[in-house]
């Protein structure tokens, strides 16, 4: 055996806490991201929903952002907000806007035209319509919203590792600086990692915010 | 209890109204049935009681009170309404449905569970259903917690649109059963719209026929109606049946009733036979004591007096409170041309074809 092991074990264990710290850097700018996406998005998908005629230029600049590579988006930001979390998180909170407001608006007008007619007739007045009954109804298709966004976004965290952010991936980019392939197969595994175990937790979150979407199985007749 | 005044709705950008100039009086504690071709306004006419379509002009009052003076989810939850597709909240249990309206109201927690408890009861429902989701309920279940919900803060008017339209005939036929039966109970002032005929004659203590335009042909009970259809539109719209929907309308008890082939025990072979010339049969039955015994073929009096017959037991009878169509119905399948009729126990008398045919013609 000639040079060092593909991927050595002791050097993960000698950086626990390094590892540690970065997993919990990536997702303090994941959620942070989805925060600030989804408080943007459920003002501008309101916008669109209430003045239909500004939904397609809503869909229109969030999808121009949306298409814009994020290795050029970071170039750009970096010589106005610097090396910065807001520099990382102006990009990242971009790519969710458009998914998390087309799954809104989505969502909303996927409801049931007889359940909104229902509510209205028996006295629902706007503002708690859209509260207690579209909101609630729509959460399915929102929630499908988050989860890609979530997905995306936890990848998207590690090319901000360029602008000295990057959660784990900090070690895909130092591995590869150094020719370090641990540092690489490390930084990748754990990005996986979370998308998955995060992914599954809002699939649990689900489950349990819409009981009314899958519990047993429906009655015939 | 309801009542539009000359109520125009011209939707925009449509060339002719929706409705013109339409009046009704709906009395408290009826039900009132607005039945017509699709376009024909009516279902518009029912939104705009509780507003969800604004009328173009005219007036609308219920209870005496123009609609127009509350705001539109005040007056709504004054009135109950029940739509074709129900629209139960599908995030909703059954209970949380039905307690829809008593939530908007503000009423206490103990007070809402206990009306909740006291409407899946009153429809017919399981308690344990309560915590059921709507998709796990049938749809005569839902079309029944629809119904429920739109009576929970005991609202003096209810607006029905075609609520039963969804279901099959079976489950409909019942659930128009179940509707007759609960107003009995609770004497709501109901409007319902529908395009069939039969439940309109049905359920209507008066039906309202629309023609194309919100305009009314005629407005009377449904036995006036199928008497004496106001014009061709109606008579059309009736269908050439119209005869026979009539009797269903029709209680034996209104038409007055024969003695029938029928002799008493005591009576004379030609008494006998003159009375089945009389009413052209083959046989005749006994009475004794105004009680019926039986029947007897004419042959049987050949060599023999009444009092010595045999009589063999009427195997069909019908009710005084049945129907005409019911009756009809006895004479039909009996080969005789009369059926016996029954108050009770009692024989009060027999009912032919002929009286029937002269009923209808009345």
């Amino acid at each position: 055996m000639i040079g060092a092991p593909f991927f050595r074990w002791d050097w993960v264990f000698d950086h626990l806490d390094l590892i540690w710290d970065k997993v919990a850097e990536h997702l303090v700018l994941t959620g942070i991201a989805l925060g600030v996406g989804l408080a943007i998005s459920v003002a501008l998908a309101l916008v669109g929903l209430r003045f239909p005629r500004l939904y397609p230029p809503i869909t229109w600049v969030t999808g121009v952002l949306y298409t814009i590579p994020s290795l050029a988006l970071f170039a750009f930001l970096v010589p106005i907000t610097g090396f910065t979390t807001l520099t990382a998180e102006i990009g990242l909170v971009s790519y969710t806007l458009l998914i998390l407001i087309r799954n809104i608006v989505a969502g909303i007008q996927g409801v049931d035209p007889a359940v909104r007619e229902a509510a209205v007739g028996m006295g629902y007045a706007p503002r708690r319509l859209f509260l207690e009954i579209e909101l609630p109804l729509a959460l399915p298709v929102i929630l499908a919203g988050i989860r890609i966004a979530a997905v995306t976004t936890i990848g998207l965290v590690t090319i901000t590792a360029l602008i000295g952010k990057g959660g784990v991936g900090f070690f895909i980019l130092d591995g590869l600086v150094r020719f370090f392939d641990t540092e690489i197969v490390l930084g990748t595994a754990l990005s996986v990692i979370l998308a998955v175990v995060v992914d599954l937790s809002l699939v649990l979150a689900q489950r349990l915010l819409t009981p009314w979407a899958s519990r047993r199985t429906p009655v015939a007749g | 209890m309801i009542r539009l005044d000359s109520v125009t709705k011209v939707f925009p950008g449509e060339p002719t109204a929706a409705v013109s100039g339409l009046s009704l009086d709906v009395a408290e504690g009826e039900i009132v049935v607005l039945v017509g071709p699709s376009g024909c306004g009516k279902t518009t006419t029912l939104k705009m009681i509780n507003r969800l379509v604004e009328p173009t002009s005219g007036r609308i009052t219920v209870a005496g009170e123009d609609i127009m003076a509350v705001s539109a989810p005040e007056l709504r939850r004054r009135i109950g309404y029940v739509i074709q597709q129900i629209g139960l909240f599908p995030h909703r249990t059954l209970a949380e449905n039905v307690a829809t309206v008593p939530r908007l109201l503000g009423w206490d927690r103990a007070r809402i569970d206990q009306r909740v408890d006291e409407l899946i009861r009153l429809v017919d429902l399981e308690p344990t259903m309560r915590n059921r989701y709507p998709r796990e309920l049938s749809g005569g279940q839902r079309q029944r917690a629809g119904v429920a919900r739109a009576l929970a803060a005991d609202p003096p008017v209810l607006l029905m649109d075609e609520p039963f339209g969804a279901v099959d005939p079976i489950v409909r036929s019942r659930l128009q059963d179940e509707l007759l039966d609960l107003q009995r109970r609770l004497r709501k002032t109901i409007v319902f719209v529908t395009h069939d005929i039969d439940e309109a004659i049905k359920l209507g203590d008066r039906v309202a026929i629309l023609n194309v335009g919100g305009i009314i042909e005629q407005y009377a009970p449904p036995a006036e109606i199928l008497r004496d259809p106001a014009n061709v539109f109606v008579e059309e719209f009736l269908g050439s049946d119209r005869g026979i929907r009539r009797l269903s309308l029709i209680p034996i008890s209104q038409v007055p009733l024969e003695e029938g082939p029928m002799v008493d025990r005591g009576a004379s072979v030609e008494a006998a036979r003159a009375r089945m010339e009389r009413y052209g049969v083959d046989w005749f039955g006994i009475l004794d004591g105004g009680q019926l015994l039986g029947w007897a073929w004419a042959t049987e009096l050949e060599g023999a007096t009444v009092a010595a017959i045999d009589p063999k037991p009427f195997e069909v009878r019908v009710r005084l409170g049945a129907s005409l169509r019911e009756a009809l119905d006895t004479i039909i399948t009996s080969h005789t041309g009369v059926a016996p009729v029954y108050d009770g126990d009692r024989f009060v008398g027999t009912i032919t074809a002929e009286a029937i045919s002269r009923e209808l013609a009345r």
